[in-house]
């Protein structure tokens, strides 16, 4: 440690170990609020502060913040988790099991009000209704505001019957996409392949022993790209939607590289929650923190979302994308058109999925379908598991990048079916 | 450039290692380089394209005299391009050459062949290599544009320093090079290489820094237009745009300008150079006119209290 003196933290003999345990409790409470904080970790941040010494707070913060964030988005969290441990003694002192002698103050200053997954973490035993006014009532109010502001609805999957549960499940979790595979810039040995691997061959050369030069040739590996799923989960699109999310839940598992995103007046990303094996895990995950179940859809406005905050993230290496939508809007298409154009552009295929198409007389009149028609490559219908089959076989075949307007193409599909 | 700097020995002093660089560092990007350098940890640099995170790696190695090695990353970087590749032709005419003479001992003509004169080293090898000047600088640009695979050879690199050449035995470090990474964040880069890394998230300055940044990358443009560049550019980020201006371009505004011969900012200009600034279509129009008037006349008005304040 620096030999300069510190303001908030004063320095004594002994005090470091002192520090190096609240150092402990401090990631203690950050991997509870859901950072993915190890003991090595832990033990890096012990070494950073003793590096860097505390000359001053804002060092200290950095130092911390160094070590202990890793994304962007945990920046957040671990700001409001500082503030609230190293500074507000009060706080500190309700930490009940995590209580230690040695909080430090340098004033009672004012502060945010901590975020929810913070306070579960420094209050692991709290309940809803106790009676702790300053945190209950802003708690409350976020709460009362979400509801207010959408149909605030906690998906229920047990109301599913049990033949269909079963039966969609065995069924679903079984289906595998054989998702078409794209050449990727990598080689991998190919007797046939059409590159010659020199350097395969000159050690196969030397083998031999250099009276010949056996030729080892090498060929592109290929590679699924990745799979990006925007799925509508609106009031018209409940019936479905259940069922894809099951549908995608298995493909998630299935393979690396698939990314999951629902949208009714908002867009989520759920591909951490899918990730988990069991179905039933990965959907109630999904149900507790998605909170526009069966509400309106603003397909244009969330298109647009994931176009300015996700596209450059999961769209990299020419991902296909399925569109998960009956093309109903609350807003009539407004904004849409201009969105899924980019969105077409930005992604090697993009199909679309519509459980309506299965009515004989569907006719695109909504606004929201003819935004979204002439800017897709592969139009579907999704309304049973047969459907949902033959879209696992279409991701299958391989095709060509996509290309502007393919209207014909639907025109002789129709006609086809 | 002044004379080589030894490696600083606290955040007042990188802070002032990196000024003299011409970078301009607030102090958590500071504290996180200088913990990097102590620690001989990575440094993981994210943020959005245009705020110069590689720049950190061009003026550490400027300023400290040592050697910059750069790895441009691309999908489909393998070892040959990354690491090491033999050099072939010269390999063969050896074989040939041992032939003709007959010297055709097996053995020791794999020792030759796979000898350190066939190798051809690209730059992860070349960071391993001692230097009189200190350990070399080596970056890692734009990680995210490379797969999976190279990701995962950097991981063992980056644990030990030391990279495996079968045919001729493991090659370590004396002294581990100053690593640093940066990444546009076009995919998430595996938890498992951040965890051996010190994260820092570039974002963008505030109104002080940047126009302490334009002062010094654009000295030819005169103060008004300075602030009202970095005035205007600020009020940009605060709009929905796909892709908002990084430093690089409010440098690059503010050098067109003053080839332009401007004094300050009106809206036809605005229009016309807007393109130095913006990069897409959809943004270019919607600033275009009206918007970009509202922009100047906010910006005017916050300058004249400023004035009036200052």
């Amino acid at each position: 440690m620096s030999g300069r003196g510190m303001d908030g933290m004063t320095e004594r003999p002994g005090e470091q170990g002192r520090l190096a345990h609240n150092i402990v409790h401090f990631g203690r409470v950050l991997r509870a609020a859901g950072l993915p904080v190890g003991p090595g970790k832990v033990i890096d941040a012990t070494r950073a502060v003793e590096t860097a010494g505390i000359a001053s707070r804002e060092d200290f913060y950095w130092t911390l913040h160094s070590v202990f964030v890793n994304r962007r988005d945990q920046r957040e969290l671990f700001d409001q988790a500082f503030h609230v441990f190293w500074r507000n003694p009060r706080i500190l002192e309700r930490m009940m099991s995590l209580l230690l002698p040695t909080a430090r103050t340098d004033g009672d200053a004012e502060y945010d009000p901590p975020s929810r997954r913070l306070l579960d973490a420094l209050f692991p035993g709290r309940g809803e209704g106790e009676n702790d006014e300053e945190f209950g009532e802003i708690v409350g109010d976020a709460a009362g505001t979400y509801s207010r502001r959408e149909i605030l609805q906690s998906m229920d999957f047990e109301s599913m019957s049990a033949d269909e549960i079963a039966e969609a499940k065995a069924i679903i979790s079984r289906m595998r996409l054989p998702i078409m595979r794209a050449p990727t810039r990598r080689f991998a040995p190919d007797p046939r392949g059409p590159r010659i691997d020199m350097r395969a061959t000159l050690r196969s050369a030397l083998r031999s022993g250099g009276d010949t030069i056996p030729l080892r040739r090498s060929a592109r590996r290929r590679r699924h790209p990745p799979l990006v799923a925007l799925c509508d989960i609106s009031g018209s699109m409940s019936r479905y939607s259940r069922m894809l999310l099951h549908f995608l839940h298995a493909v998630t598992n299935d393979r690396d590289r698939v990314f999951t995103f629902v949208f009714g007046t908002r867009l989520t990303n759920i591909t951490r929650y899918l990730r988990h094996r069991d179905v039933d895990v990965a959907l109630e995950k999904v149900a507790e923190n998605v909170e526009d179940w069966s509400g309106g859809t603003r397909i244009g406005h969330c298109v647009k979302t994931f176009n300015v905050h996700w596209s450059r993230r999961v769209l990299g290496q020419g991902a296909l994308v399925l569109l998960i939508s009956d093309g109903l809007d609350r807003d009539s298409g407004e904004g849409l058109e201009a969105g899924i154009e980019r969105l077409h552009k930005s992604c090697r295929r993009l199909i679309w999925l519509n459980p309506l198409l299965r009515y004989e007389g569907f006719e695109p009149k909504s606004l929201g379908v003819r935004a979204i028609l002439p800017h897709v490559d592969e139009f579907r219908t999704v309304h049973n598991l047969r459907s949902l089959r033959d879209v696992a076989q279409a991701l299958g075949r391989g095709m060509p990048r996509a290309e502007e307007g393919h209207m014909g193409r639907f025109a002789g599909e129709r006609a086809a079916r | 450039m002044a004379k080589p700097r030894p490696l600083p020995d606290s955040i007042d002093d990188t802070e002032s290692l990196l000024r003299d660089g011409d970078y301009l560092a607030d102090r958590s990007l500071a504290t996180t380089l200088f913990l990097g350098l102590k620690m001989g940890r990575p440094l993981f640099l994210e943020g959005e394209a245009g705020v110069g995170k590689t720049e950190i790696a061009n003026v550490l190695s400027a300023t400290t005299g040592r050697r910059l090695v750069r790895l441009q990353c691309y999908e489909g970087l393998d070892v040959s391009s990354a690491v090491y590749e033999w050099n072939y032709a010269a390999q063969m005419i050896e074989i040939r050459m041992a032939e003709a003479t007959g010297a055709g001992d097996r053995e020791r003509l794999g020792n030759d062949v796979f000898s350190e004169r066939f190798l051809i080293k690209r730059p992860l090898l070349r960071a391993l290599e001692p230097d009189a000047a200190g350990a070399p600088v080596l970056l890692i640009d734009e990680l995210d544009r490379a797969d999976e695979p190279f990701e995962a050879y950097l991981l063992e690199v980056l644990a030990d320093f030391q990279i495996t050449i079968p045919e001729i035995g493991t090659i370590s470090a004396p002294e581990p090079p100053v690593v640093i990474i940066t990444s546009n964040r076009t995919r998430e880069i595996h938890d498992a290489l951040k965890r051996r890394c010190l994260y820092h998230w570039v974002d963008y300055p505030d109104t002080r820094r940047e126009l302490d940044i334009l002062r010094l990358k654009a000295p030819g443009a005169e103060e008004r237009l300075s602030r009202e560049v970095v005035g205007f550019v600020q009020e940009l980020r605060r709009t929905d745009l796909f892709k908002l201006p990084g430093i690089a371009e409010t440098i690059d505004w503010a050098t067109a300008l003053t080839e332009l011969d401007k004094l300050s900012l009106d809206p036809e200009t605005v229009n016309d150079t807007l393109g130095a600034l913006l990069k897409y279509q959809d943004d270019i129009a919607r600033i275009q006119g009206s918007e970009a008037a509202r922009l100047l006349d906010t910006v005017n008005a916050e300058l004249a209290a400023a004035d009036a304040a200052g």
